[in-house]
């Protein structure tokens, strides 16, 4: 994944021209499927969501052209700016989860230990586990009078937290499972990074006398940056769009709820609870801008800090 | 899985053999057995008729109705609750069943009342909920107190979820759980208050007689008697009287067979009817699914039929004998009383004569988020009574104004 991110540095392709006639016709056959899903699950949803965001929509369907009145009702309520907040407030956090799983990647990956494959499936395993098996398991574990987190705490003497209904530490706590959901995968990008990393160059450090402190912070992590940089605008683009874990999480009655929403439950209230999937698609366009900036910043930014080998 | 199904279910007509088929949809899957058993019984009367039964979970059944619905591939037959019924009934997506020979006199009154629209039957009973106190027989005499009784007061409530209360120990009197039906909508009732209009235009929460029957909740949550929001949250108070900590706990009758069986409390599990409050009246929100045709089915009329036969004696009889829900077809119901032999289920029988039917508007889940969310603050001693409420009512009225 990470070679597809070197594009100055890739080997010189072969021009479409290059490629003889049958040649294009085979690869038209097998791009097809993927390219027709693309089309019919991907393209045309947002080509009618920001129809849709210009339209009054009915339960049942009935469109009437409204002009930029979804937009103006969605911003001028202050729901639109609290779930946005939220949702900043999770990426920012998710994004701690990259260099945690960097190290864990290098630290499994150190050659000679023991039980490796154990480690790698146990940090794996949260990512098999369904959301909703992963979101009850830590609602007991959180649990404000009978959770194992809370009985510690009074255990040495601290009070318990109200962990998911006390505004902002819930979307905190939220953040950290679903850092912890998603660890597996990023060590597993990480792992293929580091097998990218020629033996000789940490050979060569360590010669230099480079302790493994030096060799990980002056080697692997510059070395590491384009798989970093990969994992950051996965990672932003994610969590900008985090529902789950918020709507398994968060109950209907929670007294935070309404102070605990992110972009994308507030669409799936205003959408399917409301009915006025008008309203839901102007949030989602306001979501899909937002994304799309976020994402050309961070590409903007890597010119700073990835090195390309 | 269930949308496959969903979708393989939804042509309504053409069997290979030149019979009709009509699909039937529903979310609970513990009812699906004795509802075939009802549907066998409909196609034994009406031999070129096949019924398929799909079952779609609860939390996504009306986001896939209602997208069936749009598309045009809906169900022919399905269960519709008082929250979403006017959605349906008001955009023309239900079938009057009052040309089908229906007797609203087979039913309780505040069931045809939530299921009439525009002065016609659009849905037919299925069945019905009142709410009740289960209370803990050993923690009433713990405390030295009078079990609870047919004429008892809020006072009395009052008093004993006080008494009770030991949060040192886990142990609460009751608990003010945020759902409407269950707890406030009831007792601002009692106190003579509605939480909307009649015809379902305009709030009833900025009234004194509102304000009366959420402080009531909100009081006990502030004196200990009740958990606070943020434990109810965590543990669902259903839970928390299974496990014999909870002295008093307004549910609705669906939870008796699960209450009565729990081992914790089976022994000393007793029921009582709502306390009576200031207006000296112990009113109970009354709720029950219907059975509704779809406008689009392409067999109205023997989806109409089928919908009003599903809600009919002899179906009626077949779902009493399982005790999961009191069927609403008039005299059929002493079945589920006596399955529930431990307890005395008839007072969720008897809370239908006084009952009212729960309040719903044309497009009541869209109020239910806000009205929720300022009840909470409410409870939680976030807003007072008063500001709150009035709030409420300004932002329920924008919404109503919307409908």
């Amino acid at each position: 994944m990470t070679r597809q991110l070197r594009g100055r540095n890739a080997a010189p392709r072969r021009s479409a021209a290059q490629l003889s006639r049958g040649r294009a016709w085979w690869a038209v056959l097998f791009i097809g499927p993927a390219g027709l899903g693309l089309v019919v699950f991907y393209l045309w949803p947002i080509i009618r969501g920001i129809y849709l965001s210009f339209q009054d929509v009915g339960p049942f369907g009935g469109e009437t052209f409204v002009g930029i009145d979804n937009f103006v009702e969605v911003f001028s309520e202050p729901d639109l700016g609290r779930a946005l907040l939220n949702t900043l407030l999770y990426a920012v956090i998710c994004l701690i989860g990259i260099p945690v799983a960097m190290i864990i990647a290098v630290l499994i990956n150190t050659k000679g230990l023991k039980g490796r494959s154990l480690f790698r499936v146990l940090f794996f395993l949260p990512v098999v586990t369904m959301p909703v098996a992963v979101a009850l398991v830590w609602r007991l574990l959180l649990n404000v009078d009978y959770g194992v987190l809370n009985l510690s705490l009074r255990a040495i003497g601290l009070p318990g937290v109200a962990w998911l209904s006390t505004p902002v530490v819930n979307m905190v706590v939220i953040a950290i499972v679903g850092i912890w959901m998603g660890l597996g995968t990023q060590i597993i990008i990480f792992t293929a990074g580091l097998q990218g990393i020629p033996d000789t160059l940490i050979e060569a450090a360590e010669l230099d006398g480079a302790g493994p402190v030096r060799r990980f912070v002056s080697v692997i992590v510059p070395l590491l940056s384009p798989t970093t940089f990969l994992l950051s605008v996965l990672s932003v683009i994610a969590s900008m769009q985090v529902f789950d874990l918020i709507f398994l999480m968060i109950d209907p009655n929670n007294p935070a709820q309404s102070q605990s929403q992110s972009l994308v439950s507030l669409f799936y209230t205003r959408g399917f609870l409301q009915h006025d999937l008008g309203a839901a698609a102007a949030i989602a366009c306001v979501l899909l801008a937002i994304i799309l900036v976020l994402s050309a910043i961070q590409f903007r930014l890597q010119r700073r800090w990835v090195h390309y080998e | 899985m269930v949308a496959a199904l969903a979708l393989a279910g939804c042509s309504s007509s053409g069997g290979q053999d030149g019979s009709t088929t009509l699909n039937y949809t529903i979310w609970d899957q513990n009812q699906e057995p004795a509802l075939r058993e009802v549907a066998d019984e409909f196609e034994a009367q009406n031999p070129n008729v096949d019924v398929e039964i799909t079952v779609i979970p609860s939390k996504d059944y009306w986001t896939k109705i209602q997208t069936q619905m749009s598309a045009g591939t809906g169900p022919d037959v399905f269960w519709v609750n008082g929250p979403n019924f006017q959605l349906y009934a008001s955009n023309g997506q239900l079938a009057p069943l009052d040309d089908t020979g229906i007797e609203a006199g087979d039913y309780p009154e505040s069931l045809v009342d939530l299921y009439t629209y525009d002065g016609s039957l659009y849905g037919a009973p299925k069945d019905f909920d009142t709410i009740g106190v289960y209370y803990n027989k050993a923690l009433f005499d713990a405390a030295g107190l009078e079990y609870p009784a047919a004429g008892w007061t809020w006072a009395d409530f009052q008093n004993a979820a006080q008494k009770i209360s030991d949060p040192a120990n886990g142990v609460y009197g009751t608990a003010a759980a945020p759902y409407g039906q269950m707890t406030y909508y009831n007792t601002i009732l009692q106190a003579g208050g509605e939480v909307i209009s009649e015809d379902g235009t305009t709030s009833g929460y900025d009234t004194p007689e509102a304000a009366e029957g959420v402080q009531f909740w909100a009081d006990l949550i502030a004196n200990g008697s009740s958990p606070t929001l943020q434990q109810l949250t965590d543990t669902w108070p259903g839970d928390t009287f299974s496990s014999g900590k909870m002295g008093m706990f307004l549910d609705g009758s669906w939870a008796a067979g699960t209450y009565s069986s729990a081992e914790a409390i089976a022994d000393v599990i007793g029921v009582a009817p709502l306390p009576i409050g200031p207006t000296g009246e112990n009113t109970s929100v009354v709720h029950g699914l219907a059975n509704a045709a779809s406008a689009k089915s392409e067999n109205l009329e023997l989806a109409k039929e089928f919908a009003v036969f599903l809600s009919g004696e002899e179906a009626a009889g077949i779902q009493a004998k399982t005790a999961t829900v009191i069927p609403a077809f008039n005299g059929t119901q002493q079945a589920w009383v006596d399955a529930l032999s431990t307890i005395d289920a008839q007072v969720f029988l008897d809370a239908v004569e006084t009952g009212a039917p729960l309040p719903i508007s044309k497009n009541t889940t869209a109020w239910v988020p806000v009205e929720e969310d300022y009840i909470k603050q409410i409870l939680s001693g976030q807003l007072d009574t008063e500001t709150g409420l009035k709030e409420l009512a300004a932002e329920m009225n924008d919404l109503l104004a919307k409908e």
